[in-house]
Parts: structure tokens; C-alpha cells; sequence
């Protein structure tokens, strides 16, 4: 920024180019944190107290019940994998559906009644976001469930139901492991699993399917539970097994029976 | 010699016409030996009365049952017709479709089965129950009948010239020829009009086209695919297609993931197939073309639902379970200058089911 003509020396002497960006970045820090001052000066004290609280109770919870397979620090053991990156979400889904902690060590985490209260898991999932940036908690707005079902519906048959089932009753996939039903399935729980790709699940990241995609596949789910099959006694919605098993012992039965009443003779 | 064989006999009563008539002439040796029946034929047991043959009290019980039966049909009958009147399906609200079916079906169900129920009823209980034997009558006509057939026939040959008028006959004959003829050329049209064996060999992917994905057609950056992330990828332009959509999207359907580095372990050959950990793989299975979809993040197998082949996504897809016999053929992928994904060429060898003339 060196003078290099009169111009340009009469102009530096009266005022710096840089000068006009700083008053402008001065102007708007003022502005912003006055305003900040005047409106939230307690409540961010208070939220940043409570959330360096948050996370030091997550750390000590984290160490007595996690640690010993994720390591102290969550950089993993050959028991469980890091949680460095995993972030606040991944810890919502596996804890509040009970899949974690796990009972003990296999191909695929069982869920089970959950083990801590949703503060402790808060706590937890604090801990973790804190290590390293990773997929946070959805806003409500993603998991309410108002989106457009039959969006939703397309974007589970060509995403979700080849394992989850069409009418995600879940079903089976290699060496024992499942693909668990969505019936009753916490919404957030629904968008956990789609964003962190827990166990061998998928990832299905926001940039492939966007927030409002999956509150739609949400809202596909949440109207399966709320509105009965229109075809009658869905037989747990598993197609031609649990169909077929019923036919062949209760239609042939049924069968058998009558030819025999037909061909006895009356007491 | 004689006396041998009369001893058994005259025993025995239920010795054959044959057996018996050597007895009566002891001095011829038998001609053929024929045994008796050892097991005498049990016949009928005998004739068991039922309950309402003997009792009236029970027969005009069994009576009441039956008239009820027929009584339930016919509140069955009404009961449907009734349920479709009262209970008729609403638009916009399927549980009415549910409680409407089944109130019909039980009705119509009710009303079969009491006819069917009481009928059968009524003939087990109060029909005349005594058993007899209907003997078969032979399948031979007789001889007049047989002959007055072939007389008929001789008849009609002799009145309708068919085999003296021969211009007639064979003209007959190949009109009946000719008439399956259209039913041939309509149902050959049914077969694809172009050389099937090409269009099993070339699918929509072309150099140059962008990795979309489905439903919505929106081409994916390299970028966007995360690591563990599975994409389920059509060819960017089948979501426009005007026409044949369907055919191209069951050929040129694809599953798009993200494997970390290390546990890909790729084809020297084909090394250069994948982006950065990126493999594209066709969705068809090799068996009998079901899509193979259902892929495991952690261990890296693919299973197809339909008859559980495994193929394994970081061995390049080969089959690791199941009937399928070739491995998923893989769709060779890059990036453009914009960072999108790319196709580099179709497939280099026709995805899904073996088909005759495939080679390879």
C-alpha cells in the first residue's frame, strides 16, 4: 500500500483504504455485540457454563461405561471403534435406542432397554461432538414428520426397502445379521441411523439425501404406523414367508380337515 | 401224488374253480399249481346304524342344526349386502376399505359356508345311510354298437363324398393348415423388434455420462459421497426419458460406495475404474437379475434378497455365497473437470443374467 503516485499519496494521506473495511468491521462488532450484550448476555453465560458442565459429566460417564471399549480418549480399542468424529447424533442413536452399551461383543448391536436417562445421553453425545466435529442433533423442523409421505415413500422403496422391507417390517441380511423393523422407531432415532449409518447400515448423508428428503421418508413411516393396511391382517408385512407358512398350515389344514369330516361317517 | 392235493382242498372252500376241478379228476397231474387265497375276503363289516336312525329325538335335532345352517346363510347374504350399504368405502380414508371388505367377506363367507355345512349335514344325518357296491360296467361297448359306429361312419363318408370329392378334401385340409397362420405371426411380433442380443450387451452409460441420482435425476459430485455412503444411481437423462424408461433404468441401474482406501482391495486390471475409494457397481444380480441392493457398510457384502448371493464390494465384487456365477459387473467411473462423476464407458461386459448367446 506504498504511495506510489501523488493521487494515490494525497488519497493515503487523508484517509487508508484499508480504513473504510475497518470502521465498517468495527461499526458492525459494535452493533452485533451490543445488541448480543443486551439481549443474551446472561443466557450465553449461562449455556456455555452449563454446556462445559455438560460435557465434563459426559467425559466421567463416557469413562465409566464406554471407555473400556472405545478407549479413554475414544480413540478406539480392537474391542470398538474410534469415536473421534462420530459426533453428537451417532451418541443419541446408539445410547437412546439402547444399542449401546452393548451386552456383549457381536456382528450387530441388539437394541435393549435403555441404560441412561436422555440427560445422561446428552452428556455423552456433548462429550463426543466436543472431540471432533461430526453429525449434530437435528432441529425439530427435520423430524416432525409434516413432510410429503408419498415423497417419503419413494425414497424409502428406491433407498430403504430393499433391506428394511417396504413396509420397514426389516428383514434379514448375511451371517445373522438384520436389518431391524422401523414400526415405533423414535423420528430422530429414523434420522440418526440415515445420517450416522450405525453398524453395517449405509450412510445416507445429508448431500445425498437432504433434511426435508428425510423428514419425508419420517413422514412415509410415521402414516404406515398410524394408518392399518388396507388388505387386512398384514402377517407381520413379510411377504410370501409368513404368507405362505399361513396358507400351507392353515388353508391345507383346513382342507384335510374338511375331506375327513366329509368322508366320516355320522355317529 | 392226487391225494396231496385233495387234502388242502377239500379242507379248504375258498380254493379256485381251477383247484377244485382237479380234485374231482385226482388222476390228471395238475396243470399249473394255483393257491388258494390264504386271506378269505373280509367283506362289509357290519352295518352300523347312526345316532338319528335310531333316536327321533336326535334325528329331529340334527334337523334343527341344518335349518339353522341354511337360516345362517341366509343372514349371511344379508349381512353382506347390509355391510356394503353401511359401511361403504370413503375416499381418502383406507381403514374404510379394510372394515368394508371384511364385512362383505364374512357375509358372502357365512352364506356359502352355511349351504355348504348343511348340506353336507344333512346328507351325513338324515339322508338314507345304508352302503352298497356299484360295480364297474366294462368300457367295451357292444358288439352292435361298435358296428353301427363304423357303419355311421362308412355312411357319412359315402354321403358327403369326403373321400371320393378329393378337390374338396384337400382344400378343406389346407385351409385348416392356413388358419393358425396369423395367431404364429402375431405372437412372433412379441419378440423384440430389434436384435435382442444387443440390447442385452449395451445399457444407457456412455463416455462421458454423469452419475444421477435416483429418483430425481440430480448428478453427484465425488465429494458427496462420504465414506460408508451407498447411492443408488441412474444415468443423468433416464429420469427425462420419454419413452422406455423403465427398460433402460432395469439395464443401467446402479449402487454407488464409498470404501475407505484401505480395505479396497481392486483388480490390477481395473485399477483405475474407481475414484478415490468410489466404485460403481451394476444393481442387477448375475443369477437372475434381482437388484442387489442390500449392501453391509462394515463388512463390505452385497446380498442380493432374492436368493441370497453375496458378492464382496471390496474384492471387486466377487461371488463369496450363493448361486450367482460372475461377479457384478463393475461400471468403470471418473471425475469431469466440475467435480461431478462420470461414466468412463458402458459396461465392458452385458450386466445381469447369463442369456445364450452371451459370451465370456
Amino acid at each position: 500500500m506504498a504511495p506510489t503516485s501523488p493521487a494515490s499519496a494525497r488519497r493515503a494521506g487523508r484517509r487508508s483504504p484499508l480504513a473504510t473495511a475497518a470502521l465498517l468491521v468495527v461499526g458492525l462488532l459494535a452493533t452485533g455485540g451490543a445488541y448480543a450484550l443486551a439481549t443474551t448476555t446472561t443466557a450465553t453465560a449461562e449455556t456455555t457454563v452449563a454446556s462445559a458442565q455438560l460435557i465434563d459429566e459426559g467425559g466421567k460417564l463416557f469413562a465409566a461405561n464406554c471407555a473400556s471399549c472405545h478407549g479413554l480418549d475414544a480413540e478406539g480399542t480392537a474391542a470398538g471403534p474410534t469415536l473421534i468424529g462420530a459426533g453428537a447424533l451417532a451418541v443419541d442413536f446408539q445410547v437412546g435406542t439402547g444399542r449401546m452399551p452393548m451386552a456383549a461383543s457381536g456382528p450387530q448391536a441388539e437394541v435393549k432397554p435403555v441404560q441412561f436417562t436422555q440427560e445422561q445421553i446428552d452428556a455423552m453425545a456433548a462429550w463426543v461432538a466436543d472431540l471432533a466435529p461430526g453429525p449434530a442433533v437435528p432441529a425439530d423442523r427435520y423430524i416432525a414428520g409434516d413432510g410429503d409421505a408419498a415423497i417419503g415413500a419413494e425414497l424409502f422403496r428406491i433407498n430403504c426397502a430393499m433391506c428394511h422391507n417396504v413396509a420397514g417390517a426389516g428383514g434379514a441380511l448375511t451371517e445373522g445379521k438384520w436389518a431391524p423393523g422401523l414400526a415405533g422407531v423414535d423420528p430422530v432415532h429414523i434420522y440418526g441411523a440415515m445420517v450416522t449409518g450405525p453398524q453395517n447400515m449405509p450412510v445416507f448423508s445429508d448431500l445425498n439425501l437432504t433434511p426435508e428428503e428425510k423428514n419425508d421418508i419420517i413422514t412415509y413411516l410415521l402414516y404406515l404406523e398410524e394408518n392399518p393396511p388396507v388388505g387386512g391382517w398384514d402377517l407381520g408385512s413379510l411377504g410370501p414367508v409368513s404368507e405362505g407358512l399361513f396358507i400351507w398350515i392353515f388353508g391345507l389344514g383346513g382342507l384335510v380337515a374338511v375331506t375327513i369330516w366329509l368322508t366320516a361317517k355320522s355317529n | 401224488m392226487a391225494d396231496a392235493h385233495d387234502g388242502p382242498d377239500h379242507g379248504d372252500n375258498a380254493g379256485t374253480a381251477v383247484a377244485r376241478q382237479d380234485s374231482h379228476d385226482a388222476a390228471a397231474p395238475p396243470a399249473a399249481v394255483v393257491r388258494a387265497d390264504r386271506i378269505p375276503n373280509p367283506g362289509f363289516p357290519p352295518e352300523r346304524l347312526r345316532v338319528t336312525d335310531l333316536d327321533p329325538k336326535k334325528a329331529r335335532q340334527a334337523e334343527r342344526t341344518i335349518t339353522v345352517l341354511f337360516f345362517l346363510s341366509v343372514l349371511g347374504s344379508v349381512l353382506a349386502v347390509a355391510a356394503y350399504i353401511l359401511f361403504p368405502i370413503e375416499e381418502g380414508d383406507p381403514s374404510t376399505i379394510r372394515l368394508n371388505n371384511m364385512l362383505i367377506g364374512v357375509g358372502i363367507t357365512l352364506g356359502l359356508l352355511g349351504i355348504g355345512i348343511g348340506a353336507v349335514h344333512w346328507s351325513k344325518t338324515l339322508m338314507h345311510g345304508h352302503e352298497l357296491v356299484e360295480e364297474r360296467h366294462p368300457t367295451r361297448g357292444s358288439d352292435e354298437s361298435r358296428e353301427r359306429a363304423v357303419e355311421i361312419f362308412r355312411e357319412a363318408n359315402a354321403e358327403s363324398g369326403f373321400t371320393r370329392r378329393s378337390l374338396v378334401r384337400n382344400s378343406l385340409i389346407g385351409a385348416l393348415i392356413a388358419t393358425p397362420i396369423p395367431a404364429i405371426a402375431l405372437f412372433r411380433d412379441l419378440a423384440p423388434a430389434e436384435d435382442p442380443i444387443a440390447l442385452l450387451k449395451h445399457t444407457m452409460w456412455e463416455t462421458g455420462t454423469r452419475l444421477a441420482r435416483d429418483p430425481s435425476g440430480t448428478p453427484i459430485k465425488a465429494s458427496e459421497v462420504t465414506i460408508g455412503s451407498a447411492f443408488h444411481v441412474i444415468p443423468e437423462g433416464l429420469a427425462e426419458l420419454e419413452s422406455h424408461r423403465l427398460e433402460e433404468k432395469a439395464k443401467a441401474a446402479v449402487l454407488l460406495m464409498r470404501l475407505p482406501l484401505d480395505e479396497l482391495n481392486e483388480d490390477p486390471a481395473k485399477a483405475d475404474w474407481s475414484y478415490d475409494g468410489i466404485v460403481a457397481y451394476s444393481k442387477i444380480c448375475t443369477h437372475v437379475g434381482c437388484p442387489v441392493a442390500l449392501y453391509e457398510q462394515q463388512t463390505h457384502h452385497l446380498l442380493c434378497p432374492c436368493h441370497q448371493s453375496q458378492f464382496d464390494v471390496a474384492n471387486h465384487c466377487e461371488v463369496i455365497f450363493g448361486p450367482a456365477a460372475r461377479p457384478l459387473p463393475q461400471l468403470p467411473i471418473t471425475v469431469d473437470e466440475e467435480g461431478y462423476l462420470v461414466a468412463k464407458s458402458d459396461f465392458t461386459e452385458p450386466v445381469g443374467p447369463s442369456f445364450w448367446e452371451r459370451q465370456l
